[in-house]
C-alpha cells in the first residue's frame, strides 16, 4: 500500500499492465507521487496547483504537500531558495501526499540537489537542461555536472532544453525580455500533463481566466503549455506515459480545497448557522494569513475582517466584538498565540464566546515559519495564567478543518467560552478532494442570548443555565440589560466584583466544571479495530493521514493494530479512559517531543509509547509503519 | 427619547477611589453629561484597561467592560467596528494608555474609529501605588525612581496629533463646566476623539496640576483655546501667543501688533498649528493650553467598513454557503 515496502517497479509503483499509445509505452499505476521543484521564482507552486486541479477533475484521489522557503526572495539558484510542490494521485482513497516521488521535475541544479535523494530508484527525472550551467552548479554546490558525470544514471532522465523551447513557443505573443522565460513552468506542466495522459483544457481555461487582463502573458503561458505537451508527443526521448485511473471515491460532489480555505468557510458557515455576524481579527503571520485573505473576500456574508496592529490587539478586538454580539474569531500561529494569552484569560473570566485559531508552525520563537509542527498543544491547553481551562480542538486534514471550525463555533457559543482550534502548516497549505457535505443538514448553532431581564425586572449577567452552566449573553443596545463585565473575579449570579475567598473557589470550580462537562456533549473516540488488536495507534491533528496510511500498511504486512484519531484535546471525549484501558500498548506519533503523550500519561495514568519528530515535515506512512512493526517486534 | 437624571447613570456599586481623588469629579461630569446629552443608555459602552481610572465602567450604568492593562483601545475597536451605532468610550490612565497600551492608542487614533477616549493623566501609576509614569516629569522621585526619574515624558496632545488624530482636547478634572463642554464636542465628533484630562491623584502625586488649578496660579497659566478667538491669557489678558520662526511663542500682548496674535483654528486641515500649540507646554508646569486643539473630519473606519459590507451585498447578493463551497469548481462522482 502506501509505503516503500511494497515491491516497486521504479515508476509504476504498483505494476500494472503496459499498453502502447502510438508507439509510446503506457504503464498503468494505482498511484503516483510527482514533485515539482525549482527556484522560488520558477512558479513551481503554480504548476503543482494546476496539475492538482487537472488530476482532481479527472477523478483521481489526491493529496498535496507544498513546501516553501522561509525567505520570500532567497538568492536565486541557491539551496535555501528552492520551492517544491508534491502531489500524490491515485485510483483509490489515498491519505498522504506520498513518501518518495516517482517523478521529479527539477528546474535547476539547486532543486536537484535538494530533492534527488528522495526520488525512487529508476524514477522519472525531468530537468531543465539549460539551467545546469557553471554558475548554477556552483551555487548548488555541485563539483561537476550531474547530468554528464553519471550521477543520474540510475534514473529515467530527460534533460529538456526548457529555455529554448519556451523562447520559441512564446515568440510573437508580445512578451519580451525577462518575462519570456517566466512561462517555462507552463512548459514543464504541459509535459507532465502529457505524461499522465491529461489534456490541457482545464489548465487552459484557468489561464484564460487568470490572465484575462494580461493578453500577452495569457498567450505566452498558453503557448508554453501547448509546447510542453507537444514536446511529449513528438520527442522520441519520452518512451512512456503513466496512466492513473480515476479513483473509486464515494458518490457525491467534490471540490479540491486547502485547509486555510476550508477553515475560513467553516467559520462563515458557523456564523450563518448561528445567525450572527462573523468578525475576524488577525495580524499577518505565516501560515495563518490566508485565512484573513480568504475571509476578506466574503464581505457579502456580512463578514467583517480587521487587520490589527499586533496579535494582542487582534485578540482584544475579537473580544470586544464578542461582547458586542458577533461570532468572533482571531487567528494566528504560535508566536501570536503567546501574545493572545492574557486576552484569552479575560475572555474566560468574562465568559464570552470566541474562537482562537492557531495554525501551528515549527517553534520556539520564529522557528521554522513555513513548516508544520504540533508543538503548541501545551500552550493551547495550559498556556495561560491562573486556572484557565478551555476547549481545544484540532483539525486533522484540509477538509476536516471545515467541520472542526463549525464545531469550535458551536462550543464557544453554547458554553460562552473561548475555544482554541489547532491547525498546522501542513493542513493549511495542503489540499485534498473534499466531498461536500449537505449544506442543508448542518447543525443549527445557538447561544444563550438574553432578550430581557432574567430575575424579576433585573438582569443578572452570571445567572447560569443549569444544564450548560453558560451565562446569558446580553448584547449592547437592549434596554434594561446594561451590565458590566471585567477581569476582576465575579460574584456568582450578580457578576459584581467580588474578592470573597469562597466565591473565588466556587467560580474557579464552576468554570472548570463547565468545560469538563463538554466531554458529555462531544462524540466518543471511534476506534478502528477490525480484529481485536493489542496495540492502539492514536493520532491528533495532521498526523492523521500518515498514521492511518501507516496503520493500513502494517495491516497489509499481517500485523493486527487498532487506530483512532482525537479531535477533542481538552476536554477529552468521555470514553477516552475506556479506550485506552482496552489496549495493552498505546502508540502516539506527534510532530512534537511528546505533548499529547504526556497529557495522556498525566490524565489517565497509563503508559504511552511516543513517536516524535520535529523536522519540519509531516510523518511519512513508512515511518509510522516502521514504528508499529518495531513495537510488534517484527 | 428617554429623559435621564444623573442617578440613572449611577450603579449600585460602591465607588472605591481614595477620598479626594480627581476621578470622582470626572465621574460626576461624565454622568451629568450623559444624563443631559440625550444619549440612550443602552447604546453606550464603556471599555477600560487597568488602573484606578480604569475602574470607571463599574460605576457607569451602561454596558461596560473592565479589560486588561493597556488593551482598552483594542477591545473598544472590536465593539465599534461591529456595532457602529453604539456610543463607545474608552477610559484609561496615563500608564494604561501611554505605556503598556501606547501601541493600541496610536492605532485606534490613526484609524479614526468612532471612539471617545478619556485619558486620565495623573502623571503617576496610582493603582500600583506610586511609580513614575510616561507623563511624569524628568527628575520625579518615586518609589521606583528614588533618585529622580531619568525618563523623558510624553506630551499626550502632541502624541495624539502625531498619530493623525482628528479630534484632540485637554481639560481639567476640577473644571466641570469645561470638561462638560469638551465631552459634548467630543461626543458630536465622528471619529476618534482624544481627551487628555488632567486628574489629581491626591495620594501619590498631589497638586501636580496646581499651576492650572491653584486660585492664583491658574490665572497666570491657563491658556484657553477657543476656536476663532485670538489666543490671549493671563489675569489681565496681558499675554498672547504669536508665531515666531515656525514655533508658537508666548509674548506680552502689549509688545505685539494685535493682528499678529494667533487666532485659533481648530478646524485647520493641517495639524501643524495645533502641534505647535501643543508644544507651548511640556506638562502643567507653566502656561498650558486647555481646550480643543484640533477637530477635523475624515473618514471613520467603522462607517467605511460598514459601507464596504453593504456594497458587497448589493453587488453580489447575500452570501450563499452552497455557492461558496463550490466556488473553486467541483466534479461529481456517481
Ligand atoms: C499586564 C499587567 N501588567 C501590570 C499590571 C499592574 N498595573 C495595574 S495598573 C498599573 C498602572 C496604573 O497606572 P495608570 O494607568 O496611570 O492608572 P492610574 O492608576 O494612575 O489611574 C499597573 C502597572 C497589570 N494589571 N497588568
Ligand atoms: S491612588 Fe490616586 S488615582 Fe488612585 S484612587 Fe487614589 S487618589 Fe485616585
Ligand atoms: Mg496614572
Amino acid at each position: 500500500m502506501d509505503s516503500d515496502h511494497s515491491p516497486v517497479n521504479p515508476v509504476t509503483e504498483a505494476p500494472g499492465a503496459a499498453a502502447t499509445n502510438g508507439g509510446v509505452r503506457v504503464d498503468r499505476a494505482d498511484r503516483m507521487v510527482i514533485r515539482f521543484a525549482g527556484d522560488s521564482g520558477d512558479g513551481m507552486q503554480l504548476a503543482g496547483n494546476r496539475f492538482t486541479d487537472a488530476a482532481a477533475i479527472f477523478g483521481n484521489d489526491l493529496a498535496t504537500l507544498p513546501t516553501f522557503p522561509a525567505e520570500i526572495r532567497a538568492p536565486a539558484g541557491t539551496l535555501p531558495g528552492v520551492s517544491s510542490f508534491q502531489i500524490q494521485i491515485a485510483d483509490w482513497d489515498i491519505l498522504t501526499p506520498g513518501d518518495r516521488p516517482g517523478v521529479l521535475v527539477a528546474m535547476n541544479p539547486a532543486a536537484l540537489k535538494v530533492h534527488l535523494k528522495d526520488l525512487r530508484d529508476g524514477g522519472v527525472l525531468i530537468i531543465n537542461k539549460e539551467a545546469f550551467d557553471e554558475r548554477n552548479l556552483y551555487k548548488a554546490g555541485f563539483e561537476s555536472n550531474p547530468v554528464e558525470d553519471g550521477t543520474l544514471s540510475g534514473y529515467d532522465l530527460h534533460a529538456v532544453p526548457m529555455q529554448t523551447l519556451t523562447k520559441a513557443a512564446v515568440k510573437g505573443t508580445g512578451v519580451s525580455g525577462r518575462a519570456v522565460l517566466r512561462s517555462k513552468n507552463f512548459l514543464a506542466l504541459g509535459l507532465i500533463l502529457w505524461m499522465f495522459g491529461r489534456d490541457t483544457k482545464v489548465t487552459e481555461a484557468w489561464v484564460a481566466k487568470k490572465f484575462a487582463k494580461l493578453e500577452a502573458v495569457k498567450n505566452a503561458n498558453l503557448a508554453a503549455l501547448k509546447a510542453g505537451y507537444n514536446y511529449g508527443i513528438t520527442t522520441g526521448s519520452f518512451a512512456r506515459q503513466i496512466e492513473v485511473s480515476p479513483a473509486d471515491l464515494p458518490p457525491g460532489t467534490y471540490t479540491n480545497v486547502n485547509g486555510n480555505a476550508a477553515l475560513s468557510w467553516g467559520l462563515i458557515a458557523g456564523a450563518q448557522l448561528a445567525g450572527l455576524p462573523l468578525f475576524y481579527a488577525s495580524y499577518p503571520i505565516t501560515p495563518a494569513s490566508e485565512i484573513l485573505h480568504e475571509l476578506v473576500r466574503h464581505r457579502n456574508f456580512g463578514v467583517k475582517t480587521f487587520q490589527a496592529e499586533d496579535e494582542i490587539a487582534a485578540a482584544g478586538a475579537a473580544l470586544g466584538a464578542a461582547f458586542a454580539g458577533s461570532l468572533s474569531v482571531t487567528g494566528t500561529s504560535g508566536p501570536g498565540l503567546s501574545l493572545k494569552g492574557e486576552t484569552i484569560s479575560l475572555a474566560l473570566m468574562t465568559e464570552l464566546p470566541m474562537v482562537i485559531v492557531d495554525v501551528q508552525r515549527g517553534g520556539p520563537s520564529t522557528g521554522l515559519p513555513t513548516k508544520p509542527e504540533q508543538s503548541d498543544l501545551f500552550l493551547a491547553v495550559w498556556g495561560r495564567h491562573g486556572e484557565s481551562p478551555l476547549p481545544v480542538l484540532a483539525a486533522s486534514s484540509p477538509s476536516d478543518a471545515f467541520e472542526v471550525a463549525i464545531e469550535a463555533c458551536r462550543l464557544a457559543l453554547k458554553y460562552m467560552t473561548p475555544v482554541i482550534l489547532l491547525s498546522d502548516g501542513y493542513i493549511a497549505t495542503g489540499s485534498e478532494p473534499w466531498r461536500l457535505p449537505d449544506m442543508d443538514a448542518l447543525p443549527d448553532l445557538a447561544a444563550p442570548l438574553a432578550s430581557g431581564p432574567n430575575a424579576g425586572d433585573r438582569f443578572l449577567p452570571y445567572l447560569r443555565d443549569i444544564e450548560t452552566m453558560a451565562r446569558p449573553w446580553a448584547i449592547p443596545g437592549i434596554p434594561g440589560l446594561e451590565h458590566r463585565v471585567g477581569g476582576l473575579e465575579k460574584e456568582e449570579v450578580t457578576g459584581n466584583v467580588s474578592y470573597d475567598p469562597a466565591n473565588h473557589q466556587l467560580m474557579t470550580d464552576v468554570r472548570a466544571w463547565k468545560i469538563a462537562n463538554i466531554a458529555n456533549d462531544i462524540p466518543d473516540v471511534e476506534v478502528d479495530d477490525p480484529d481485536g488488536a493489542d496495540l492502539l495507534v492514536l493520532s491528533w491533528g495532521s498526523t492523521f493521514s500518515a498514521v492511518r496510511a501507516g496503520v493500513g500498511n502494517a495491516r497489509n504486512q499481517g500485523v493486527s493494530v487498532a487506530y483512532a484519531r482525537i479531535r477533542y484535546l481538552s476536554p477529552f471525549p468521555a470514553n477516552m479512559a475506556t479506550v485506552l484501558s482496552s489496549y495493552r500498548q498505546v502508540l502516539v506519533p506527534e510532530l512534537n517531543m511528546g505533548q499529547l503523550s504526556r497529557m495522556i500519561k498525566a490524565e489517565f495514568v497509563t503508559p504511552v509509547l511516543s513517536v516524535n519528530k520535529v523536522e519540519g515535515q509531516p510523518f511519512t506512512a513508512t515511518e509510522i509503519a516502521d514504528e508499529i512493526m518495531k513495537v510488534m517486534g517484527q | 427619547m428617554t429623559s435621564y437624571a444623573r442617578v440613572d447613570f449611577q450603579t449600585d456599586q460602591e465607588v472605591r477611589w481614595c477620598p479626594g481623588c480627581g476621578d470622582y469629579t470626572i465621574l460626576a461630569s461624565v454622568q451629568n453629561f450623559m444624563a443631559n446629552a440625550g444619549i440612550e443608555r443602552e447604546k453606550v459602552v464603556f471599555v477600560s484597561g487597568i488602573g484606578c481610572a480604569a475602574r470607571f465602567p463599574y460605576y457607569m450604568n451602561v454596558y461596560g467592560m473592565h479589560g486588561i492593562h493597556g488593551r482598552a483601545p483594542a477591545i473598544a475597536t472590536g465593539v465599534a467596528i461591529t456595532n457602529p451605532d453604539l456610543s463607545v468610550w474608552v477610559v484609561g490612565g496615563d500608564g494604561d494608555l501611554l505605556s503598556i497600551g501606547g501601541n493600541h492608542l496610536i492605532h485606534a487614533i490613526r484609524r479614526n474609529l468612532d471612539l471617545t477616549i478619556l485619558l486620565f493623566n495623573n502623571q503617576i501609576y496610582g493603582l500600583t501605588k506610586g511609580q513614575y509614569s510616561p507623563t511624569s516629569e524628568p527628575g520625579k522621585a518615586t518609589k521606583s525612581s528614588p533618585a529622580g526619574s531619568i525618563d523623558h515624558a510624553f506630551n499626550p496632545v502632541s502624541l495624539a496629533l502625531g498619530a493623525e488624530a482628528s479630534f484632540v482636547a485637554r481639560t481639567l478634572d476640577m473644571d466641570r463646566k469645561h470638561t462638560t463642554a469638551i465631552l459634548q464636542a467630543a461626543h458630536e465628533h465622528r471619529g476618534s476623539a482624544v481627551i487628555e484630562i488632567y486628574q489629581n491623584c491626591n495620594v501619590f502625586n498631589d497638586k501636580a496640576f496646581i499651576q492650572l488649578t491653584g486660585k492664583t496660579e491658574r490665572y497666570a497659566n491657563r491658556i484657553d483655546l477657543v476656536h476663532g478667538a485670538p489666543i490671549i491669557f493671563g489675569a489681565q489678558k496681558e499675554k498672547a501667543v504669536v508665531w515666531a520662526g515656525g514655533r508658537a511663542e508666548i509674548v506680552d500682548r502689549a509688545a505685539v501688533n494685535p493682528s499678529d496674535i494667533i487666532v485659533h483654528d481648530a478646524h485647520a486641515p493641517d495639524a501643524s498649528a495645533a502641534f505647535a500649540l501643543s508644544r507651548l507646554s511640556h506638562g502643567p508646569y507653566g502656561p498650558t493650553p486647555i481646550g480643543i486643539f484640533r477637530s477635523v473630519r475624515r473618514p471613520v473606519y467603522d462607517k467605511v467598513l460598514d459601507e464596504e459590507v453593504a456594497m458587497s451585498k448589493a453587488a453580489r447578493g447575500d452570501g450563499d454557503l452552497k455557492a461558496l463551497v463550490t466556488s473553486l469548481g467541483t466534479w461529481t462522482v456517481d
